[in-house]
């Protein structure tokens, strides 16, 4: 039960760090949110490359592969398995293959939501 | 020199033309503002019953436009030209809004600063005895201003506290040679002034040295002094903007605090309405002129306004290329009484 608990805060007092870092980007800095976007990605991948992120995500779980930091990781850890498996090849065809579900899924659930909704101004 | 020419970069019109009529219709957002109560028509959604933001803001125009006409109990007909501008690629908003008007059309962009410059234009062709009656009208679209120049609403992306709120909403005037109404005696044209900021969500610091360039050549053209006034009223330099406005004119030796203000601060309650820095966009100073200042002005509340619209000459384009952004204000001197 303990166990289980803790499982729940690590998650979210990692996942939250992640966040914080990005909203502080947000609040101090010119960078767009777009930028921002593909650098979360970026070091995601350059910290599990590195072997640090893969200590985030045993410390957090979800609250660190859920981030955008989590997308960068899951390419690498894929392409590093695939070319394990295939050699060199493994390095163009492992981090999509790996990415495949949360690529289609956000394809999938970007159109179903633009389909549903109309963009409105803040009141 | 042309007889009309006073300095560098201004006209007295000789036979100063007449404001004889105005509209403004504004989106919700204004019209839960402080000056509610000025506007002609207040919209109850930014689609305005259209299928896109682009055709509403049209809309906008084409609405104004009638209205003008009939507060100023005019027709189509009796329209000379209309000059009209916005904000979106192509000035889409005023060309198809007004596609149906059959009235001669100059289609012009100055930014935000459209308004000023399109009156400047009227007021001259007016005086020059090239019209008896043009419209002057612009509008912007927080919807519309948002995908032209920033990012999608779809994203839904966090604004930077310098950021300002692009004011939905369309305000038109009348310029006449006949009629009642408050006169425009001076106008000064303002240069392309770039102090080499390049942040595009912090365009009211961008403009201000525009503004101050333009206040203080017409100060030196004609001989006036901020006493000569009791508003001058910049576009949308928000709140930022106002105080770097205020600072320079002030180096420059004319204190103008007491009587300057900024249609991007009159227009929202900026801490009730969470809108950052103020309003901005071509609709900005057009309703707060066509809707609070002219009422203003025929009641007799304020007599002397140099009216100062500010415009971003930025692009899309040019803010990812890494352009700085060259900023504009156009002035206009407007009284009730032209023997001042």
């Amino acid at each position: 039960m303990d166990n289980t608990i803790m499982t729940y805060i690590s998650a979210f007092i990692v996942g939250g760090v992640i966040c914080a870092v990005g909203q502080i980007l947000i609040d101090k800095t010119k960078l767009t949110s777009a930028r921002i976007l593909v650098l979360f990605v970026s070091a995601g991948a350059v910290l599990t490359a590195l072997g640090v992120y893969q200590k985030l995500v045993d410390i957090g779980g979800a609250g660190a592969t859920i981030p955008l930091t989590g997308f960068g990781y899951n390419l690498v850890t894929g392409t590093f398995k695939e070319v394990d498996k295939l050699g060199i090849l493994g390095a163009f065809t492992g981090g999509v293959r790996a990415a495949a579900a949360g690529i289609a899924a956000a394809i999938f659930f970007g159109y179903l939501m633009s389909v549903a909704f109309t963009p409105k101004a803040k009141r | 020199m042309a007889s009309k020419r006073l300095g560098k970069q201004t006209v007295m019109l000789q036979n100063p033309p007449r404001i004889t009529s105005t509209a403004s219709i504004v989106g919700p957002k204004e019209g839960k503002g402080p000056l509610r109560l000025f506007f002609d028509n207040i919209i109850e959604d930014e689609m305005w019953g259209e299928k896109s933001w682009e055709k509403a803001e049209s809309k906008l125009i084409r609405e104004t436009f009638s209205k003008v006409l009939q507060k100023g109990n005019k027709t189509s007909q009796e329209i000379d030209y209309v000059i009209s501008g916005d904000l979106l690629n192509q000035c889409i908003a005023a060309n198809f809004g007004l596609r149906e008007s059959d009235v001669p059309f100059f289609g012009v962009y100055g930014a935000c600063s459209t308004i000023a410059e399109s009156m400047s234009i009227g007021a001259m062709l007016v005086d020059g005895g090239f019209a008896d009656n043009v419209v002057c009208i612009t509008s912007s679209h927080f919807c519309s201003a948002e995908k032209q120049f920033r990012f999608p609403l779809e994203l839904g992306t966090q604004r930077p506290p310098s950021a300002q709120w692009t004011v939905t909403g369309s305000g038109g005037v009348l310029i006449s040679n006949d009629g009642s109404g408050p006169y425009i005696t001076h106008i000064t044209t303002g240069k392309i002034v770039d102090m080499g900021i390049k942040d595009a969500n912090n365009m009211g610091a961008a403009m201000a040295p525009a503004a101050v360039d333009t206040i203080v050549t017409h100060f030196k053209d004609t001989g006036f002094t901020p006493e000569s006034y009791d508003l001058i009223l910049t576009g949308d330099l928000g709140a930022i903007g106002r105080e770097i406005c205020v600072e320079l004119t002030r180096e420059q030796g004319f204190n103008i605090e007491n009587i300057y203000n900024d249609c991007g601060l009159m227009i929202y309650d900026r801490e009730k309405q969470d809108t950052h820095a103020g309003g901005s966009g071509c609709g900005c100073a057009a309703t707060v002129f066509a809707g609070f200042v002219y009422k203003k002005l025929m009641d007799g509340t304020l007599k002397n306004v140099l009216f100062v619209a500010t415009g971003a000459l930025l692009s899309p384009v040019s803010t990812q290329q890494g352009e700085s952004i060259p900023s504009i204000a156009h002035a206009i001197s407007i009284t009730t009484s032209p023997e001042r």
